[in-house]
């Protein structure tokens, strides 16, 4: 970046000194302002207790790192709280969700995108009016709907209800896949005597793949994100998800364990990272295509 | 036009299909079952396609709704259906006392923090949209606070502003800037603040991203242009920028809007609606008078006194979306 103006919307004008005022020393804010958050996280779940709690105006306080690294809230995590099940609820949740998401977010996006048919408008318009009902509005009647179903303390109750603000996005985002693709794709099998099904399933789906992974990983984080339902819905320590569990297991009254809450908050943060890492330009795909619709 | 076209194609691919041997496909509309001929019609494949989205969504939104609207006209408290009331619940909370500094709440939350996102959510896009080295590192870094469970994350941020052990109180004290600690959460004055303060932080990566995605699209040359004519980088903001991202603004600040003012998590975790019900949302009030007091009719009506206001940022939505698309 030494002084090299680059092209374009990069083009930079000015000395030296401008650009660092306007430029470097704004991200360089932007980027600790956004990431210290994740750096206290890491150095509170290493931190012995006896350094956790001391006085914050105490002389040989060194907050922002620890020369005695410990696993001992790790430990505790795994031995004295069901974090392994919550993981693996979390996980299953999640997976079955996306699933499911992307099932009839398929099917749904396709006939949307593609037949003519009545009433197409109308559910295309009330699909995308659902992706704007916030859970909040819904979770009083919805937890009595779901002790009707007998489904409470389940993770189906939370397998069926997290693809109602999935489908709507993943239906939303295949539909744009959908219609950029060429309808003589699909005519050419038609006239080759594919049926309507097989061209489909054999030609459209397989040339959306990028939109299907797109709208999957972008699925799968949110359910992993999902607060208020699993919190509602599920009781039993050993059917929780990650963040419930860590909000309801890891406080006892007043007392909040820090070190093990934050070693859950970045044991419970660290799979999603991980997938992101692997796919960021499909989830930042994803996310565009999620509010353009 | 093509329906029709592709009918006559299924319907001779007999003849079609002999001339050209090539197929993939080898006369399969010809030799169809009853069930597999309607398929072919596209009203029962579409019906058929939109079947499961329709089921779940009726019952898990539709359903929920409806429930939702008669919940909020009853009695009703766990284990009891109670009796119908007409509009007494909704009566008795719009004289609620901590009801009205839940609306009150959450028409400030959502403002506030909404303009604090777009604001720092174009800042950073800005930023992101030049060059430098280590762009593509910095750019997935940010979405950070958006990927993490918020919950998660909004722990890291009670414990930063833990009344003892603050590390934020810490540092503002060794700089000189303060004498004694900062109440961050246990002020009444300041809560409602810290809160914005984090919603802002977990918020606006998400703008910051599709403001990117949407700057990448803006030709370059039209920058160059107005910098030859010697347009300042704030006029060629406002007068270049702006306008032809306005599109890409509104959906995305609609959406927010909406996520803001439904939120639950983050007062859930920092606050608890505490101290002395100064930080309370909707959400987060409907949760401690339904779930938590059991008052499940009340509760639901404080929740749907949500509705109004969404249902005005859907129809403003809907009516931008219908409008820039027929454009």
């Amino acid at each position: 970046m030494a002084g090299r103006a680059g092209s374009g919307a990069g083009m930079v004008e000015g000395s030296r000194w401008h650009k660092w005022v306007f430029f470097h020393v704004p991200l360089m804010v932007f980027v600790v302002g956004t990431l210290f958050p994740f750096y206290w996280m890491l150095v509170t779940a290493f931190r012995p207790d006896g350094e956790l709690y001391r006085p914050w105006r105490a002389v040989n306080n060194t907050p922002f790192w620890t020369t005695q690294p410990t696993l001992e809230h790790a430990i505790y995590l795994f031995k004295q709280t069901m974090f392994a099940t919550w993981l693996w609820n979390t996980m299953f949740i999640a997976l079955l969700s996306t699933l499911i998401s992307l099932f009839c977010g398929l099917l749904a996006g396709y006939a949307l995108a593609r037949l003519r048919f009545p009433l197409a408008g109308g559910l295309g318009t009330s699909i995308f009016v659902t992706y704007l009902v916030p859970p909040t509005l819904l979770f009083i009647p919805l937890a009595n709907i779901i002790r009707d179903f007998r489904l409470g303390d389940t993770p189906w109750s939370l397998i069926l209800t997290y693809p109602t603000f999935l489908i709507p996005f993943c239906t939303w985002l295949l539909m744009g896949y959908f219609k950029t693709i060429p309808k003589e794709l699909e005519e050419c099998a038609r006239i080759d005597g594919a049926t309507r099904v097989r061209a489909m399933i054999q030609i459209i789906f397989p040339i959306a793949t990028p939109g299907i992974l797109s709208a999957g990983i972008f699925a799968f984080t949110l359910s992993w994100n999902e607060f208020i339902y699993a919190l509602v819905f599920l009781s039993s320590p050993q059917q929780k998800t990650v963040p419930v569990g860590v909000v309801s297991e890891l406080i006892r009254g007043d007392v909040f364990f820090w070190g093990p809450l934050m070693a859950g908050a970045l044991l419970g943060s660290i799979p999603v990272a991980l997938i992101y890492s692997f796919f960021v330009e499909h989830y930042v795909a994803g996310l565009t295509g999620a509010v353009k619709g | 036009m093509s329906k029709a076209r592709s009918r006559v194609i299924a319907g001779g691919a007999g003849q079609a299909a002999e001339a050209a041997r090539l197929t993939a496909f080898p006369r399969e509309t010809t030799t169809l079952g009853i069930f597999a001929r309607l398929l072919e019609d596209e009203r029962v494949l579409g019906s058929l396609l939109l079947l499961p989205t329709v089921v779940l969504l009726g019952l898990f939104i539709a359903y929920p709704f409806v429930k939702g609207v008669w919940l909020s006209l009853t009695s009703a408290t766990v284990g009891n259906p109670g009796e119908f009331v007409w509009f007494g619940n909704y009566v008795k909370i719009w004289n609620d006392s901590i009801f009205q500094r839940a609306a009150a709440n959450t028409f400030v939350y959502t403002g506030v923090a909404t303009v604090g996102k777009l604001a720092l959510g174009m800042w950073l896009a800005l930023l992101l949209n030049r060059h430098f080295r280590g762009k593509r590192l910095v750019r997935a870094s940010m979405l950070l606070p958006f990927i993490v469970p918020t919950v998660l994350s909004t722990f890291a941020w009670k414990w930063m502003f833990d009344p003892t052990f603050s590390v934020l109180n810490w540092s503002l004290y060794h700089l000189g800037f303060i004498q004694t600690r900062i109440g961050w959460l246990t002020d009444p004055t300041m809560a409602l603040g810290s809160v914005i303060l984090v919603n802002i932080w977990r918020g606006m990566p998400f703008y910051a991203i599709t403001l990117l995605a949407g700057l990448q699209t803006v030709n370059p040359e039209l920058h160059e242009a107005a910098a030859i004519d010697g347009a300042t980088g704030w006029q060629r903001f406002w007068r270049i920028t702006w306008p032809l991202l306005l599109p890409v603004t509104m959906v995305v600040t609609l959406f927010s809007i909406i996520q803001t003012f439904a939120d639950f998590q983050l007062v859930y975790v920092l606050t608890g609606g505490g101290p002395a019900n100064a930080t309370h949302l909707f959400a987060t009030y409907a949760y401690q008078i339904g779930i938590n007091t059991g008052l499940l009719g009340e509760g639901a009506a404080v929740s749907l006194a949500m509705f109004p206001m969404l249902f005005l940022i859907v129809v403003i939505q809907l009516w931008y979306i219908r409008r820039v698309e027929g454009a």
